[in-house]
């Protein structure tokens, strides 16, 4: 780890201002940064901590949304009763998160902001089409995810609260790399109150997406048969050491098929 | 147990060091901090292969709190780190033994090939300075793999090492081999890949070295397994010091598994740098480091034949292979394919003629050495993957096949060059398959089969040779050190122990099982008894840990010098109870007159041993102290049965094992929670090989691809199941205790078991090969392909 200055922010202006300042980076539960600095791998010069400011934090209903804040952590948010009791399958994935130091540590804030490729909160910001609420604005999920570790956040945009509307039903279901325990591919199926499907994948591409076929067939039937008789197309998704596309595109179509059938 | 009990052995006896360990008050070499002790950091090669135009360290040397930077051009004098074993080929010549630099000159060969240490005031500030080390290369054409790197035109590591050829070398009588073939009513045949390993102590390797001006002596704190022959190596091979100025001291060590056997580059370094820097060094590994830099384990490639009559008896085998060394040997590499393999390949079976030629190659990759198993995992997957098939081949049950052709006379001479002398196949068969419950399976595949799932049944009657080794046959075949072991017992005035060992623990329980052997033969309480181990200054010249060699070898040297002390006890117990020492019986700790009710504690001859007030002093001298070697006539067998069940997943080629159940022929037991400790560890590595554990190089740049936890899968607990663990015995016949060792047999066993299950779960879809490990994609895509 190369040195660096570490700046503890009281709110979220002082923490944006430190940042506009300092061309720093943001530091949230550190569980991919700070590794990353160990590595070497990222040498920022100023980190500025956002895990003291107030208003990032909580969880609560705001009309037909779930809200919660930036720097809640994976493990208060799997323990959460309001998160268990309106959107279950967002205790579910952040129970699954890495282990039990990573929960304790990571948050939904960072994971989302740092859009690594096989992270499991980017699947549920777009399966459900949530809104990231920033100290600039609102970002809607669709556009949110721009590319590997790219989003549309600003250089000192800082996310706040992601608000999640609460559908009718929603899964998520997660193959795991067998090494590193990130999603290989992870699929968030979502049926929205009015009936809309919104499927995202996680871990089979550069970046979160939503899937066309997917959508339109569990739009048709809502069904693990509907989602099986899908075909994938391999073409854009990842290839590494533990998957390739074509095995990708597969898993996307029989995890989608479980996570419906969990619904039933 | 109750307090104060001696009779101990075959008793589950709590770990004596766990206190230590579970309150983290462990000394391990990272806890050694000397005053005005200074850091190193290893510059090492970012390519597989390159050559060194030139090296400027000016900048480097410059950086902040930089105390020193070596590389290479200043180790003048420093000799190559060597091979301790000598290899001669089928051909009569001896194999080729390429220098292996302590800091590369004029070539780097691997990826973490150390170009430069670099010695400052803090572990940051070293490898910060470490990036200024401005290193030109010329960057050369790689190869990874033992097979490429024999073809012609393939980029030649070794100058010295035509066609990157190490050795060619083989066993057994061809001619037999190919008689039998020739009238065999069938024939069995497999090509197998042993996967390429990274052991992953959970310590990474460490080092403190110092050097004393005024002793002009040297203090070597090291993560090792054997630091006797650390120091032996080093300073009689590679920096020409005086063995007796130079102390190697193995503290608490958190696992090696092998890759702390050997000597290498950096703590060398260090050694010969305390005295140019006049201060202590310390280093210890990073994660990413070790992946590059601890040797590596298997890597073989293999056809292997075996040839039967009509009802499955085994004729003949034949198996070539080839091997990888890596860039270089290693301290062991060369036995390891060879020695400690084709030896192997009759099993636990009466095949009378074996013929194995192995080829071993030096490829653009960290060197490959011994790793838990190491050598009978391979041939062990060899023989057990070849018998599963020639089951399936003649339509006979998995047990059948071994049964007809199990060894049931002893000892038996094998064609390849061991003598088994005792054991006892059929028991373990019969007990692991009635752990596996596997008159159960065919119902419980059909419940499988209607979740969609596949199951399957696999089995592995391995065998090892243990208890390494008769010194002379080693040194026939090739060694160039002894193996045997030391152990000197101190009795103390009043009566406790300490015992000095030549074995290393890192995590076998030497502390209690060898306490548990003292306290049992003298009849004192285990309490009583204190174990060290590690540290030349300390203990007699021994020869460490590895090969499942510790209680059978050194435990043997311990039980050999309490033979002596209770031989002088009887002497000084006949002087006090004036009898004639024949006379002299002991038992449960007191010397008796037979016959009588007149005895000595064995307390109160120690004592007098020590305060020889009335004592024959004219005939025997004071104190009660002394020491063993003890170097074992035979290897020893251990053997046994692993039973795995898989269920597979077919949509996703996910592979589940769902049971496992391994019995076991160790020999006598001394302490069972503590061998079922190690078959636990043992199954765990070795369902990690078959399931999990995959080293990958890019075959163009030679990067390691598989470079961190991110990639290399280790087995985690919710990978394996809950073992059913049995045992049988048959006691050694050659050595004291009755025992063989079983420190290595569940990763010896566990691979092939675990690959015939998935195999015999996969004969259903079609699917005739695989290899290690049965990944999910891997799993799935043959699953694909049989069903194209």
């Amino acid at each position: 780890m190369y040195a660096f200055e570490l700046h503890k922010a009281a709110s979220v202006a002082d923490a944006a201002a430190r940042l506009a300042q300092t061309g720093g980076r943001p530091l949230a539960g550190g569980q991919s940064l700070v590794g990353a600095m160990k590595l070497r791998l990222a040498q920022p010069g100023t980190l500025v901590d956002l895990s003291g400011i107030a208003e990032l934090r909580g969880i609560r209903k705001e009309g037909t949304a779930l809200v919660i804040g930036a720097t809640m952590r994976h493990a208060e948010i799997a323990d959460a009763a309001d998160v268990k009791a309106t959107i279950p399958a967002l205790a579910d994935l952040a129970g699954g998160i890495g282990d039990r130091q990573v929960r304790n540590m990571g948050t939904i804030g960072g994971s989302i902001a740092n859009s690594d490729p096989a992270a499991c909160w980017p699947a549920a910001v777009l399966g459900l089409g949530a809104t990231v609420v920033t100290n600039k604005g609102r970002h809607a999920a669709d556009g949110f995810f721009k590319g590997m570790y790219e989003t549309a956040l600003g250089s000192d945009e800082i996310i706040t609260a992601i608000g999640f509307p609460v559908p009718r039903k929603a899964a998520y279901v997660k193959f795991r790399n067998p090494a590193s325990r990130f999603a290989l591919v992870g699929v968030f199926v979502a049926q929205a109150g009015d009936g809309a499907v919104r499927v995202a994948v996680t871990g089979a591409a550069p970046a979160v997406f939503r899937c066309a076929p997917l959508e339109a067939a569990l739009a048709k039937a809502f069904t693990a048969d509907a989602a099986k008789a899908v075909k994938i197309d391999a073409q854009g998704l990842g290839g590494d050491l533990h998957a390739s596309p074509e095995y990708r595109a597969h898993l996307i179509g029989v995890l989608a098929a479980r996570a419906v059938a969990s619904l039933h | 147990m109750g307090a104060n009990e001696t009779n101990v052995i075959g008793r589950a006896v709590r770990r004596k060091e766990d206190a230590r360990f579970l309150t983290g008050t462990g000394q391990f070499t990272d806890d050694v901090n000397p005053p005005r002790h200074t850091h190193a950091y290893f510059l090492r090669s970012p390519h597989a292969h390159a050559r060194i135009v030139a090296i400027d360290a000016s900048r480097a040397k410059a950086a902040p709190g930089v105390v020193a930077v070596f590389t290479g051009a200043d180790l003048e004098g420093v000799n190559g780190l060597p091979c301790g074993w000598l290899i001669t080929g089928t051909d009569g010549k001896p194999m080729n033994e390429p220098p292996h630099p302590v800091l590369a000159k004029g070539k780097v060969r691997h990826v973490g090939d150390p170009v430069a240490l670099v010695v400052a005031e803090s572990p940051h500030q070293a490898k910060d300075a470490a990036e200024l080390v401005d290193v030109d290369y010329e960057i050369l054409p790689a190869v990874v793999s033992c097979v490429e790197a024999l073809k012609p035109g393939a980029p030649q590591v070794h100058d010295e090492a035509p066609g990157n050829r190490c050795y060619t070398w083989s066993l057994g009588d061809k001619a037999a081999v190919d008689a039998a073939f020739a009238k065999a009513a069938h024939v069995s045949k497999l090509d197998i890949v042993n996967n390429r390993l990274i052991p992953n102590a959970i310590e990474p390797r460490a080092a403190v070295a110092s050097y004393n001006a005024a002793e002009d002596a040297y203090t070597l704190y090291v993560a090792n397994q054997n630091p006797h022959v650390e120091r032996l190596l080093m300073t009689a091979f590679v920096l020409g010091l005086p063995e007796h100025k130079v102390r190697v001291i193995a503290p608490d060590v958190g696992g090696g598994f092998g890759s702390k056997i050997y000597l290498y580059a950096e703590e060398t370094a260090m050694v010969w740098a305390a005295r140019r820097v006049g201060r202590p060094i310390k280093w210890a590994a990073e994660r990413s480091e070790s992946f590059v830099s601890d040797a590596h384990g298997r890597d073989h490639v293999t056809h292997a034949e075996l040839a039967m009559d009509a009802e499955g008896r085994f004729l003949a085998m034949r198996v070539h292979t080839t091997a990888n060394m890596g860039a270089y040997l290693s301290t062991f590499a060369s036995c390891i394919p060879t020695i400690l393999y084709a030896t192997l390949l009759a099993g636990q079976y009466t095949t009378p003629a074996i013929h194995c030629e192995v080829t071993a190659a030096f490829t653009n990759t960290v060197p490959v050495d011994a790793y838990r198993g190491a050598g009978r995992p391979e041939a062990t997957f060899v023989v057990e993957r070849l018998v599963h098939q020639a089951g399936v081949d003649m339509k006979l049950s998995q047990d059948e096949i071994r049964r007809r052709n199990f060894i049931r006379t002893f000892p038996y001479q094998t064609p390849v060059a061991l003598t088994y002398d005792t054991g006892g196949y059929d028991a373990c068969l019969d007990e692991a398959m009635r752990l596996a419950d596997v008159a159960g399976f065919a119902a419980r595949k059909a419940e499988a089969a209607k979740r969609g799932r596949l199951r399957g049944l696999g089995y592995a009657s391995y065998i090892e040779a243990c208890g390494l080794a008769p010194s002379n046959i080693a040194g026939a075949l090739g060694a160039r050190a002894g193996l045997f072991e030391a152990g000197e017992v101190r009795v103390h005035p009043t009566g406790s122990v300490t015992v000095f060992t030549g074995s290393h623990s890192h995590g076998q329980g030497h502390e209690t099982t060898f306490a548990q052997v003292v306290a049992s033969r003298l009849g004192i309480p285990v309490e009583n008894v204190d174990v060290v181990h590690g540290d030349t200054g300390r203990v007699p010249f021994g020869m460490g840990t590895y090969g499942s060699r510790s209680l059978a070898v050194g435990g043997t040297a311990i039980v050999k010098a309490l033979d002596k002390i209770v031989a002088k006890g009887r002497k000084i117990a006949a002087h006090l109870l004036e009898a004639a020492e024949t006379d002299i019986e002991f038992a449960d700790g007191k010397f008796t007159v037979a016959g009588t009710d007149r005895s000595k504690t064995f307390g109160e001859v120690a004592l007098t041993a020590y305060v020889p007030h009335n004592y024959p002093l004219d005939k025997l001298e004071p104190g009660l102290n002394e020491t063993a070697f003890y170097d074992p006539t035979n290897f020893t067998f251990p053997a046994g049965t692993h039973i795995c069940e898989v269920e597979i997943d077919p949509e996703t080629g996910v592979v589940e094992v769902v049971s496992f159940a391994a019995c076991d022929d160790f020999g006598n037991i001394i302490n069972p929670m503590i061998v079922e400790g190690q078959v636990h560890g043992g199954l765990a590595q070795g369902i990690g090989q078959a399931l999990l554990e995959s080293c990958v190089y890019d075959a163009e740049s030679g990067q390691l691809l598989s470079g961190s936890f991110m990639d290399y899968a280790l087995p985690r607990a919710d990978d394996v199941p809950s073992f059913k663990v049995g045992t049988k015995v048959t006691p050694c016949t050659h050595n004291p205790l009755g025992a063989k060792g079983c420190g290595e047999a569940g990763a010896i066993g566990a691979p092939a078991a675990m690959m015939n299950a998935v195999h015999d779960a996969l004969a259903a879809v079609g699917v005739k090969s695989l290899d290690m490990p049965a990944s999910p994609h891997r799993v799935w895509k043959a699953i694909r392909a049989a069903r194209a």
